[in-house]
Formats: C-alpha cells, structure tokens, sequence
C-alpha cells in the first residue's frame, strides 16, 4: 500500500526482503546502506538480538530521487527467518508494494527456502495479497559458496511466476542493486497502472 | 490492493495539521505526529528537528503491529492506547478510527491525563478527516482514470532508469 502525498509531493513504497533464516536478507540492506549516499538514506534500524539475528525487522529508507516532480522514497524492511518468528513476518508484509525473496544457494538450504517460499505466499494472503499479482523478484545469494547448487535446479525449485531472477552474493555487494533496482521498477510500474 | 491506497490532498493534509498542531499546544506536548499502519509518516508537528521521524514512525508501526498482535492472542480486539514513561519524555501512542496511529510525545510540562482527554477530543476530529479522505480517494477512482491524475500514468523506463543512475 503506497502513500502518496499530494502536498508535500512525496511517494512512500514499502519493499519487503523475505526468505529463510541467515540467507542474507540483512546483509543486503547493509550493503545498500553503505553504498548510498548519506543525503539519500536514513537510518539503519536493526531489531536483533544479541548474536545479531534479527528479531524483528531491519529498517532502511532510502530516497531515490524524482520522478514528475513527486519524491521517491522506498521504504526496505526486512523479516525475521527463522521458522518460529512467524507471527513477527506476518506484522511485516502489512502494506508491502513488493517482495524480494533472497534465497540460500547451499544445497542443505535448499528445504528451508522452498518452505520459506510457501510461507510468503500463505502469509500474503492472510493479508488479500497474491503472490502472483503482488511485485516480486528473486535473489539466489551465497553464489560464491562451494556448496551452491545450480541456478536451474533453484529456478525449478523455487521460481513461481516469471518473476526476474539475481545471481547475488550480498557481503561483495554482488546482485544487490540489480535486486533492488528490478523490485522497485515492478512496484512503479504497478503503480502506474491504478 | 489498489483500492487500500492512501492519498492525501492538499486541502485534508492543511486540515489535519491544524488538527495535531492544535492538539500539540492544548495538550502542551513536544511533539505530535500521524503515522498509518505500516509506518509512513502523515504529519508531523512541534520539536522535531532534533528527531528521526521516520525512523519513529516505522518503530511505532512496528511497536503498534506487535501489540495488536499480543491483543488477538488475549482474545482482545486491539489495545487502543500504549503509553510510554521515561525519566523525562513519554510516548502515548492511539490508534485513530482503527487506521492511524497518533503518536503524542511529552514531558513534566504536560501529564498523561491531560494529555488523554486532549487526544480523545482530537482523535474525534481526524477520524472524520480521514473518513472523508477515503471517500474522496474512493470517489476519484470509481470516476475512472481521466480525473485520477496520478504523476506515475505516464511513467516510462527511462524514468526509472534515471533514478539509480543518480
């Protein structure tokens, strides 16, 4: 659900990072964090717990700049991973504009990711969202990993539209803007259409 | 889930600052802000140089989406009222017509009963506002897109392009 503010000419998107525990959804947001100019980000905000696992959600606005005069500010959040955080993730998806799943190349992961997938959809839809109208881009992290299976065998696995696809690994910053710049694209574009 | 956007106009966003820059002086408070659901900033009024508003308004979001969720768990509908104490400042965060989230910040100047009746009053008031925002949003659309004059109708990709270009 965006906001757009007529008045102070501003547009407010929300993009949610999904996917299982330690796939790298905060390491993400890091990485944008420290690559965007200071004039363009606010805060980081991290509620973790005190091994840094996050307990309830990362928070990152970030200014993208105009478009047609409106201000554009995508506001990053992302969800807790582990399987019992569960009525935490669903608090989080409330209002999103678009998902990006980021997945976890390593084959023991491989489980918890497809699991990870169908619990965003049962949770979108708690909410009236479907995950086949709703933007959404899939990250495949962890590349460099020598455990990582093949992307084909990912794609098959956990590929549920024709939603765009990355090859990441997000502590090298590797996939990450292209996440990005593909998630918020697909949100504008949804908007443009209402 | 076009239809649960939010729009705000100029005319309703003067009115609702009236409203909380009203409430902040009757209520001698620091600070009061409007926050929806899902932690975007509406307005925001009084001391706020000194503040991280958006980072406010996405942990009050937050802290409102935990504590409906403790509600549900009780068998509660929602705990309308949070309230916060500090050593100097407090928090009194209310929930506006089950939508938006009032967010009044204090200190020994003011007190929480004073500060309770002045939200109650006001809280009256944005209700309305935001009933008629919707409408209004809802009205525009069912007129159809010619009238909808969305800045995003005619967005192409280079415009998009442009902006992590930046």
């Amino acid at each position: 659900m965006s906001f757009i503010n007529y008045a102070s000419r501003e547009i407010n998107c929300k993009i949610v990072y999904y996917g299982p525990g330690l796939c790298g959804k905060t390491t993400n947001l890091q990485y944008i964090y420290e690559k965007t100019n200071p004039s363009a980000k606010g805060k980081l905000i991290s509620l973790a717990t005190e091994t840094d696992r996050t307990l309830f959600f990362d928070f990152l606005p970030l200014d993208l700049g105009t478009i047609r005069g409106f201000k554009t500010r995508f506001h990053l959040y992302t969800v807790p991973g582990q399987v019992f955080y569960d009525a935490s993730r669903k608090l989080i998806l409330k209002g999103v504009d678009g998902v990006v799943f980021v997945a976890d190349s390593q084959e023991p992961r491989m489980d918890a990711n497809v699991e990870s997938v169908r619990n965003l959809e049962s949770n979108l839809k708690d909410h009236g969202y479907d995950l086949a109208m709703v933007p959404y881009v899939l990250q495949l992290n962890k590349r460099d990993l020598p455990t990582a299976i093949p992307i084909e065998e990912m794609l098959r696995q956990l590929r549920i539209k024709s939603e765009p696809y990355f090859e990441a690994v997000a502590p090298k910053g590797i996939g990450v803007f292209d996440t990005l710049k593909a998630c918020a694209k697909q949100v504008l574009i949804e908007l443009s259409k209402k | 889930m076009g239809a649960s956007d939010l729009i705000m106009y100029e005319e309703e966003f003067q009115r609702i600052k009236e409203v909380i820059s009203k409430l902040r002086v009757d209520a001698n408070a620091n600070v009061v802000f409007l926050v929806d659901k899902n932690g975007q900033q509406i307005a925001a009024t009084g001391d706020i140089e000194r503040l991280d508003t958006t980072s406010l308004a996405s942990l009050t979001a937050g802290n409102v989406a935990a504590t409906d969720g403790l509600a549900k768990l009780i068998g509660e509908k929602e705990f309308s009222v949070l309230f916060h104490e500090g050593e100097k400042d407090n928090i009194h965060i209310s929930i506006v017509g089950g939508k938006v989230i009032l967010v009044v910040i204090f200190d020994e100047r003011s007190s929480l009963g004073l500060v309770r009746l002045r939200v109650k009053r006001s809280s009256e008031e944005l209700n309305r506002l935001f009933q008629q925002i919707m409408e209004k949003t809802e009205r525009e659309r069912a007129a159809g897109e010619s009238s909808f004059d969305s800045p995003f109708a005619e967005i192409t990709d280079e415009d998009i392009d442009a902006l992590f270009n930046e």
